[in-house]
Parts: C-alpha cells; sequence; structure tokens
C-alpha cells in the first residue's frame, strides 16, 4: 500500500464515527427544529416569546454572573499560589483542582450538602443566629454551584499564564515608583487579559450549557438547558427542544471561537 | 509589614475558596460511612451504606466501566490513526477536520443527546443498548484523544522518524507499528486517562440516552440524590471518588512528568 | 586523503544517474532547476553548497523521498526507479537529525532494516555485530537513543544504514550537528570508513573542507543549479565562477586588464601561464589563493603595495596588503617572516596559480 493510500485509509474509522454519530445526527437536529407549527420561526422564538426570553435573560445573567466572579478569584488565588511557595502549597493547589472531574450532578449534590435542608450552613446559621438559611434550591444555590465547576477550570488556565509572565516587566515598574496595587493594576493585569478573556469565555460557554447541575437542584429557576429537557420530555415539544438546542449551541461554539482566538488550546466542556 | 499583612490576606482567601470546593466532598465522603448523618460521627462508622449501594447500584457501577473502557477502545483505534493523518497533512483540510471533531465540545451534551435520540430513536435495538450510550461517549471524548497525540507527534519530529524507517525498507504500515505508535505513547496514555475519566464521570448526554436498563454511574447518582437518603447518596458518591481520584491523581503525576500542555479534563 | 579515481576494485552499489530532475514545491518555491548528474559506482560525489542552494532536495530526490517534475528521471544501474517509492529503494540514509527510534536500543536500530527485510536473530545479531566493530562503538548495543553523545548517535545512524547493503549510501550534512573538534575528528573515521565500504555515496554538506576531504568529486551548487563538478583540485585550484572560487577556500579576485601577455592591476602587473578567451586590452577577473602569493623585497616585483594587517592565525599569518587594488589582498605568510602593518612589500605569484574566471556572475 502506497504512502498516501495509507494516510486515506487512516481517516476511515474517523470519517465512519463523526459522520454517522455526530454530522448526520446534528444535520437532522437542524431540520427537525425547523419542522415545528412555526417552522424557521422556531429559531427566532427564543428572542421573541416572552417566557423563552425570560429564561434566556436567566441563563446569560447566571453565567456571566458566575464568570465574573470566577475570574476575580482564579486571579487573585491564581497570582498568589503561582508567585509564592509554601508548606501546603502542592496540597492547596490539589484542593482547588480537584472539583474538575465533577460531572454537574455531583457538583448540585456538593451544594445540597454546603446549604441544603440538612446542610451544613443551616447548621451554622441555626447555632449562630437561631434560623436555618437553606438556600441551595434557589437562584443562588443554582449560583454557587456554577461557581463550585467554573473555579477550577478558570484557575488552572490562569495559573499557566501567569507562570509565562516576564518578571522583568514588574520589575521595570517598580523601579519606575508603581506600588504593587499600580504594577498589578498596570502591567499584570493587561498581561494576563488574553489569558482572561480565554478562560472567562470557556467559563461563560460551559455555564451557558450546564444542565447536570441544575437538573440536581431541581430549582425554580429555569435555564435554557433544563427548559430543553422539560420540552422535550414532558411537552413532547421535539421542534421547539431541537430549535433551542441549536441555538444554544450555535452561541456556545461563537463564544469558544472567541476563546481560542485569544487562547489557544484550552478545552471546554459543557457541565 | 504591608507585604505580610498581603500575604495574609490572599492565603486567606485562598483557603477559603478551597474550603469551599473541598469540603462539601469530604462531607459527602464522611456521610457515606456514618451511620447516622445527623448526629455526626458520634454514631459511628459504618460500611452499610456502601454495601447498600452495592446491592442497589452495582450494575451501574460494572456499565460505566465497561462504557469507559469500550468508549477507551474506540477513540485509540479512531483517535490514533486520525491523529497521524492530521499531523501529516497540516493543511487547510486537517484543520476543518479538526474544528469538526472539536465541535461536540462546544455543543451542550444535551443537544447531541438530543441529536442521537432523533436520528437513532427508531432503530430500538440499537437505542436500548448500552451502545447507543457508548455512541454519544466515543463522539464527545474523541476530541481529547486527538489532541492528544498530535501533541505528541508535534514533539518528537514524526517527519523524520517516519522517513528514516523508511529509508530502510519499512512498508507504511509497518512504520506505523513499529516507530509511529510506540513513540506516541505518553499523548496516548495522557489521552486514555482524559477519555475514561470523562467517560466515568459523562452525565449530560447519558441522562437523555439511557434507558432504565441502561444506567451509568452518573445517571445513577442523580437518581440517588432525588430519591435516597442522604448517607446512601454520600456513600454512592463516595464510590465514584473512590474510582475518579486514581486517575487524577495519575494525569496529575503524568502532567508534571511530562512537563507538556495540561488539557483540562471536564 | 582521497584517490584521484574511483575506479577502485572495491566498488559496491549501483550507478546513479539524474536526468534533467528538477523541484518546484507546492507552494510554488522552485527549489532545484533542471539537473543532470552521474555518480560512478563505488563513487563518493559530495553535493557541496550554501544553504537553499537545492542540495538536499537532489538528495532527496535520488532517495526517493520527493518525485522529481515531470521529465526528471533516476536510474540506478540503467533501471528507471523515479516512480520507486524509498522503502523499496534499497537505500542507506543518514539524516541529519540521525532518526534514531528512541523507543529502540543501538541493536535493535541497527537491525532494523534486517528484521524488514525478513533476516532471522541470529544472523542479524551477527551482522549488527559487525556494524558495531566497524563503527567503533562496541559496549553501547543495549543503551538507549537519548543515552548516546552526539558522536556516538551519528555512528549509529551510519552503522544503521549501511546494515542492508545498501545500493546507495546517502548522507545528509551527517556532522553539522555535532561541534567542531568533534567534526574534525569523526570526519577522518567517516572518510576511512566510506572507503572500507566502497558504496556508491553521495554525501551534501556545506563545508567545503569537509567536501574535499571526503569527495572523490565535488558537485558545487548555488540556486538549485550546478556550478562547477570536478575533483578537489580542480574545483579549487581551477574554480569555473567567482562564486566557486570564493565558496571554496579564501580567494582573492581582482579585476585586470589583459594586455596580451601579462595582467595589469592599478599596483603593478601579474604574468598569467595562460588565458584563453580573454580579449586584448579587454577586462579579466582574475582570482589567486592567499597561500599562493609569495612577499619579497618591493625592489624589482611584479607588484608592489603597503601592509594594512597582520593576523597570527597560528601556522601562519594573515596580512592585509592594500595599495595594488581597490580591496586588500589578503596574503598568507610563514611565521618566520617579519611583518608589521605599514612595511612596503612586493609581491609575486606563479603564473600557473594566477586563474582566469569568467567575467559575468555565476
Amino acid at each position: 500500500m502506497s504512502k498516501r493510500a495509507f494516510v486515506r485509509f487512516c481517516f476511515v474509522p474517523l470519517a465512519v464515527l463523526v459522520t454517522a454519530f455526530f454530522v448526520l445526527p446534528m444535520a437532522r437536529l437542524v431540520l427537525v427544529g425547523a419542522s415545528g407549527d412555526q417552522g424557521l420561526r422556531a429559531y427566532a422564538a427564543i428572542l421573541l416569546d416572552p417566557r423563552y426570553r425570560a429564561t434566556l435573560f436567566n441563563t446569560v445573567s447566571l453565567a456571566a454572573a458566575t464568570t465574573i466572579a470566577s475570574l476575580v478569584v482564579a486571579t487573585i488565588s491564581g497570582l498568589f499560589l503561582q508567585r509564592h511557595r509554601f508548606l501546603g502549597h502542592s496540597l492547596l493547589v490539589a484542593m482547588l483542582t480537584f472539583p474538575l472531574a465533577f460531572p454537574g450532578v455531583v457538583v448540585g449534590f456538593m451544594i445540597i450538602l454546603l446549604a441544603g435542608r440538612q446542610g451544613l450552613l443551616g447548621d451554622v446559621t441555626l447555632h449562630l443566629f437561631g434560623t436555618k438559611e437553606v438556600f441551595a434550591y434557589s437562584l443562588q444555590g443554582l449560583f454557587l454551584g456554577y461557581l463550585y465547576f467554573s473555579i477550577p477550570r478558570v484557575i488552572l488556565t490562569i495559573m499557566a499564564a501567569v507562570e509565562k509572565l516576564d518578571p522583568s516587566l514588574e520589575e521595570a515598574a517598580r523601579t519606575l515608583g508603581a506600588s504593587p496595587w499600580r504594577v498589578v493594576r498596570d502591567v499584570i493585569l493587561p498581561a494576563l487579559a488574553p489569558a482572561l478573556i480565554a478562560s472567562g469565555a470557556i467559563a461563560f460557554a460551559t455555564a451557558m450549557g450546564a444542565f447536570g447541575t441544575a437538573f440536581t437542584l431541581a430549582t425554580d429557576v429555569a435555564v435554557l438547558p433544563m427548559l430543553i429537557y422539560t420540552e422535550f420530555t414532558l411537552s413532547a415539544n421535539i421542534a421547539l427542544a431541537a430549535a433551542l438546542s441549536v441555538g444554544l449551541g450555535l452561541v456556545t461554539w461563537a463564544i469558544l471561537a472567541l476563546a481560542r482566538s485569544y487562547g489557544g488550546t484550552s478545552i471546554a466542556a459543557a457541565g | 509589614m504591608r507585604d505580610r499583612l498581603i500575604f495574609s490576606a490572599q492565603l486567606l482567601f485562598t483557603m477559603l475558596v478551597a474550603a469551599f470546593l473541598i469540603v462539601p466532598a469530604a462531607l459527602s465522603m464522611l456521610a457515606g460511612i456514618t451511620l447516622n448523618y445527623f448526629r455526626g460521627i458520634q454514631s459511628g462508622l459504618t460500611l452499610q451504606w456502601v454495601v447498600q449501594v452495592w446491592e442497589l447500584y452495582s450494575d451501574t457501577i460494572f456499565r460505566s466501566l465497561v462504557i469507559a473502557l469500550a468508549t477507551l477502545g474506540v477513540t485509540l483505534v479512531v483517535g490514533i490513526p486520525a491523529a497521524y493523518g492530521l499531523h501529516l497533512r497540516s493543511d487547510r483540510f486537517s484543520r476543518a477536520i479538526e474544528e469538526i471533531i472539536t465541535l461536540p465540545l462546544a455543543i451542550p451534551g444535551l443537544a447531541l443527546a438530543l441529536a442521537l435520540l432523533l436520528t437513532y430513536g427508531g432503530f430500538s435495538d440499537f437505542r436500548r443498548s448500552w451502545l447507543f450510550i457508548l455512541a454519544g461517549h466515543a463522539v464527545y471524548t474523541l476530541p481529547f484523544m486527538v489532541r492528544s497525540v498530535l501533541a505528541v507527534f508535534g514533539a518528537i519530529d514524526v517527519k523524520t522518524l517516519d522517513e528514516g524507517a523508511a529509508s530502510l525498507g519499512a512498508s507504511p504500515w509497518r512504520r506505523f507499528r513499529d516507530v509511529i505508535v510506540p513513540n506516541a505513547a505518553p499523548g496516548i496514555l495522557a489521552g486514555s486517562l482524559m477519555v475514561v475519566t470523562l467517560s466515568l464521570g459523562e452525565f449530560n448526554l447519558t441522562w437523555m440516552l439511557h434507558t432504565p436498563l441502561t444506567k451509568t454511574l452518573p445517571v445513577g447518582l442523580a437518581d440517588s440524590y432525588a430519591s435516597m437518603r442522604l448517607e446512601v447518596a454520600s456513600a454512592y458518591t463516595l464510590v465514584f471518588f473512590v474510582m475518579i481520584i486514581p486517575l487524577l491523581v495519575a494525569m496529575q503525576i503524568f502532567a508534571g512528568y511530562r512537563r507538556g500542555p495540561t488539557v483540562l479534563p471536564r | 586523503m582521497s584517490p584521484e579515481s574511483s575506479s577502485n576494485s572495491n566498488a559496491h552499489g549501483v550507478a546513479v544517474h539524474v536526468e534533467n530532475c528538477a523541484k518546484t514545491f507546492a507552494d510554488g518555491t522552485h527549489g532545484l532547476g533542471p539537473v543532470t548528474l552521474d555518480v560512478a559506482r563505488g563513487e563518493t560525489v559530495v553535493l557541496l553548497g550554501p544553504s537553499g542552494c537545492g542540495k538536499t532536495t537532489l538528495l532527496r530526490i535520488i532517495a526517493g523521498l520527493e518525485i522529481p517534475d515531470a521529465g526528471g528521471r533516476v536510474l540506478f544501474n540503467k533501471i528507471d526507479v523515479t516512480r520507486v517509492p524509498i522503502e523499496r529503494r534499497n537505500v542507506g540514509m543518514v539524516f541529519q537529525s540521525y532518526a534514531l527510534f528512541p523507543n529502540m536500543n543501538v541493536a535493535e536500530n541497527i537491525g532494523y532494516g534486517l528484521k524488514i527485510r525478513g533476516v532471522n536473530g541470529a544472523e542479524r545479531s551477527r551482522r549488527v555485530a559487525e556494524l558495531v566493530a566497524l563503527t567503533g562503538i562496541e559496549g553501547l548495543e543495549h543503551r538507549r537513543v537519548d543515552q548516546l553523545s552526539g558522536g556516538q548517535r551519528q555512528r549509529v545512524a551510519l552503522a544503521r544504514a549501511v546494515a542492508v547493503r545498501p545500493s546507495v549510501l546517502l548522507l545528509d550534512e551527517p556532522l553539522t550537528a555535532l561541534d567542531a573538534a568533534l567534526r574534525e575528528r569523526l570526519r577522518g573515521e567517516l572518510d576511512r570508513l566510506l572507503r572500507t565500504l566502497g558504496i556508491t555515496t553521495v554525501y551534501v554538506t556545506h563545508d567545503q573542507s569537509e567536501a574535499m576531504a571526503l569527495g572523490d568529486r565535488i558537485v558545487v551548487m548555488r540556486k538549485g543549479a550546478i556550478a562547477q563538478i570536478g575533483t578537489p583540485r580542480e574545483i579549487y585550484f581551477a574554480p569555473a565562477s567567482r562564486f566557486v572560487a570564493e565558496f571554496v577556500g579564501a580567494a582573492n579576485i581582482v579585476e585586470a586588464t589583459y594586455t596580451g601577455e601579462s595582467l595589469l592591476l592599478p599596483g603593478g602587473k601579474l604574468t598569467a601561464a595562460d588565458a584563453p578567451n580573454a580579449i586584448p586590452n579587454g577586462p579579466v577577473l582574475v582570482m589567486i589563493r592567499p597561500e599562493s602569493i609569495r612577499v619579497v623585497r618591493p625592489e624589482g616585483a611584479g607588484l608592489c603595495g603597503q601592509v594594512e594587517t597582520v593576523s597570527f592565525v597560528g601556522d601562519r599569518q594573515r596580512a592585509a596588503i592594500g595599495g595594488i587594488v581597490a580591496k586588500s589582498i589578503m596574503v598568507d605568510v610563514p611565521n618566520s617572516v617579519a611583518l608589521k602593518p605599514g612595511d612596503w612589500v612586493g609581491l609575486t605569484v606563479e603564473p600557473s596559480a594566477v586563474r582566469l574566471l569568467p567575467s559575468d556572475r555565476v
């Protein structure tokens, strides 16, 4: 077999798998999305129908809040951890990145343990203030859950970026009289900007598509993935569910494409 | 003085964040072996919940393992040759293929599951077997294997090794088998660890694709969170941790050893 | 020193004939213009030239790693192998980066080609041992590749290429990756080895001293074309163009006027042994090697000038003499001659060492 034939042969298993179980199904999804009563207008329903618009708004706000919060946390902690070495450093890093492998369901369970009806925080506040605080099943709980799976992701990327910073730039700023805060503001943050944008985009995309966490917490707060789920399984509104999925997919893909153009090869995964 | 203050403040902050992440996990592991969660450790340690989990959910554990290993097999057979082909071509075509392979990551698992259901829902034998879940897992984890192998190809000058073996008379298949694959071992290993970890923990896809007879571990977990008492749910989560942690540790050790790019798991 | 002719009884391998081979790459760059070349059986031919001149491309075409543009042919012993891929041409190739397989130890690397050909284990071991002895790497058989030094790797690469008794041995700058002292030492060993093996060899390098030490004939290349083919002595003493003259060794290149019996320079005159194709009273380009010029007393000398700089190089001095032509003339002066800047000196040159070059730039 010639070299060229061999290389072509190398692609055959890939072609079979990807075509059968991705390309064709996705094409089908797009078509089904347009096959409901509203036809192609179903795709615009996400913006036009007030119910769906509210859901979209919830999802986007939640994702945005999560992104900003985790970026702030990750920058402070990431800078700190990368710049200082002390006893227990590796342990701390391990603790912060360990939850990376948790599926959304487990994250939901973690939040229930923290702030659910039998949660730790509830016991603490009962002890201190006399009332039991339970917020796992509300928007705050959902937010905490989203934070839970975003922070490890973002911290890793930020730490990698901090490692690549050129220390001589900060030293130059200090010789010119800049205070530590000014060094952070004028030198470090701008240098980290690409990494911040890239990991922020990934965190946003992951939060947009997160399903398991919301499912476990079973909140009243409607987020887009839950809406898609209920439309499909409970209302049998297949076309609408398909349209919403395609819409969500397009939005996440666009955001991730943005992330790649800034940050390189970090990968996201739907939570 | 101010530096010490800043250091302490940052340390405290970081420790709080770490606590936020770890404490519930530790709690759940503890709860899984505690006799009565409400009364805490004083009520005693026990393995009865773990045993109960085994009785109720051992099939999900096995199934998850089987699917994870099968996914690994599929991604090895599909991913390694594909990465080789992509590396050799390195042109617009291969960039486009890489885009397509990576798309399943950009799309929420829900959407992908929906797409698979719409396309194959009619083939009821397939749809009701664990192979259906395998298909979803394979498509979802493939980019990690391909990326990992491509990274190592980039680092070891595969082209010259290939030419060297060719100059000695080896056919393309022989070169692939004797020279290319053995030297790509680090990337293959890293990719494999990733694929297995991802498959074991996959929920979004699997929840939509499963049937009562094809439940995986994460699906079982969701069930238990909704319907079981806290101790049982915790014990089940503990079992999951026990399976996942060695894989994570292996990945960390391996990444540190190779000092290569760490690809984020899910 | 390499023998003048390659017609030794130790000749092995095939005769290589490259006909009208050119290569234009996918991105449009023209790597090699049509070249035609013959390598006799058992001969060592060196492709010499600066980077980008096409020497490696030509080597890869002979190897079978590149296919020449339409119209080009490669023949081994008169059999057309142009379309035959490398794995079936039975060549032995040493790559610049050696391309040793990291997943195999030294013995396995050397034996790989034999394994492909189905040679059984015992025979393989015997042959590997033979080559290990030939290349002087006894004791390293079970080492892994990353435990070897640069010189050791080079020898393993050579042993591996030779193990299969190739028809042609192809070496792509095998010594370039080594430091200067090692290169010097290995060059001698390589020369000895190539003589012993007697296989048809094509060797690529940009180092002219390497080329002259190892080649039976040298092919000087520039910008995808052959500038000159000849034995080392021919290339050195009778370069065909300014480029070849300057690439192979130091050269003084001056413009003179040919008067029919001598060459007139601003600072004096020279006698040439012969001046083929020179137009009387016309301009010519003259090349003289620094070691061919002798420093004498200025009185009565053909050329007179003033010493500008003197550098001590170790085994001799190199002086720059100004005032004869616009650019200083470089002269090699024995250490026994005392010279300092400012001295007036005379220069004489053996007429046979005065070489006329075509005045167009090639």
